[in-house]
């Protein structure tokens, strides 16, 4: 569906990292993929897969590292339970996402440079 | 490499960049945001499922908001044709089509080339009716103000905790098509229990196009927006602006 719509933006970032640094190779890169980032896992990594042939990127592994979603209360700190409402089972306030489980993050990219 | 002769192996660094992917989507629809701000524009992001009736509640939101003298406006996508788009002109509200072809939703680039052709800056309010589908708009910011959702009650009550991002997305919540509650076996409650799973702060309100339920609280919370978002006092195309006390 949008998967190969970022990868495309994932690999033209990369492309322009590598271009700035005068890189002479890319060896890794590592995304972080939040659980409410509304991207599948498996098909992005399917997307990269087939997307990065022909590109800086096409012998270059990802790390796909993902980030479950939980919540906590921004007042009193609590771990709000995943699958009930989210307000804080002791103070009520309305839950906040924790860091990272709405995103998805291009981390690093680890570049060979002369 | 040595600094001497450029003889020597080449380093490995490990470049740190914690930069989100779709930062490019972001920039494009921090300007659009701009755009509409400086121009006393309240931009709205409408989603919601194929048939959900985005249209339909636009459609009637031109006769419920009559009483306010908002100019508004819309450009109205899909993968093809201009049929919503026709619609809602002939309702009121000037809207041009964006056909995407196969795009399944909106990004700040469509969104920011389509202003070209349609005359956005002199409306007070501005709908961008995104693609039908629950999934993939979530995650694009186009520029809006807010992001509305449209649910029917045809859709069922768990639809929410099958699409949470979408509804963490969402600033409000339209229940659309509530005159055909008496139809269905559907439980409202169930739907607003949903709504709390998916939602911190869950703002729903029950409509229906056809009949006109809920469609004034409808348009006082879009006043409501307008105020929140600094738009009021600012003359539709124009920013207010005040000039400093003449020296005596």
């Amino acid at each position: 569906m949008h998967e190969y719509s970022l990868v495309e933006a994932l690999i033209t970032r990369v492309e322009a990292e590598a271009r700035t640094r005068g890189a002479l190779r890319v060896h890794g890169l590592s995304v972080r993929l939040g659980e409410l980032a509304g991207v599948d896992a498996g098909l992005f990594q399917t997307a990269y897969d087939t997307f990065r042939a022909g590109t800086i990127c096409a012998e270059v592994p990802l790390t796909l590292k993902q980030v479950p979603a939980s919540w906590s209360c921004p007042s009193c700190r609590a771990a709000v339970p995943r699958g009930g409402p989210l307000r804080c089972p002791a103070c009520a306030e309305p839950a906040r996402l924790d860091e990272g489980g709405d995103a998805l993050t291009l981390d690093g990219i680890d570049l060979e440079v002369p | 490499m040595c600094t001497t002769c450029g003889c020597g192996d080449a380093s490995l660094v490990p470049v740190e960049l914690h930069e989100k992917i779709l930062a490019g989507n972001d920039r494009a629809a921090r300007h659009n945001r701009q755009h509409f701000l400086e121009a006393g524009v309240l931009a709205l992001n409408l989603m919601g499922s194929p048939g959900a009736g985005k249209t339909a509640v636009l459609e009637a939101t031109a006769r419920a908001a009559a009483s306010k003298g908002w100019r508004l406006g819309a450009v109205s996508a899909d993968l093809a044709t201009d049929n919503d788009a026709v619609r809602l002109s002939r309702a009121g509200i000037p809207s041009r089509a964006i056909t995407t072809g196969q795009a399944c939703h909106l990004d700040a680039e469509l969104v920011h080339r389509s202003l070209h052709d349609v005359a956005w800056r002199e409306t007070d309010v501005f709908f961008i009716e995104n693609v039908g589908n629950l999934v993939c708009p979530a995650i694009y910011d186009l520029g809006q103000a807010a992001n509305v959702v449209v649910l029917s009650v045809t859709e069922g009550e768990d639809k929410p905790l099958k699409y949470p991002t979408m509804f963490l997305a969402a600033d409000l919540v339209l229940v659309s098509k509530c005159d055909l509650v008496p139809h269905l076996d559907f439980d409202m409650a169930k739907l607003d229990d949903a709504l709390t799973r998916v939602m911190p702060r869950p703002r729903v309100l029950k409509v229906s196009a056809r009949t006109g339920e809920g469609l004034d609280q409808w348009v006082a919370w879009l006043a409501r927006q307008r105020l929140e978002h600094g738009l009021v006092g600012k003359v539709a195309g124009l920013a207010a602006h005040t000039h400093p006390p003449a020296k005596r």
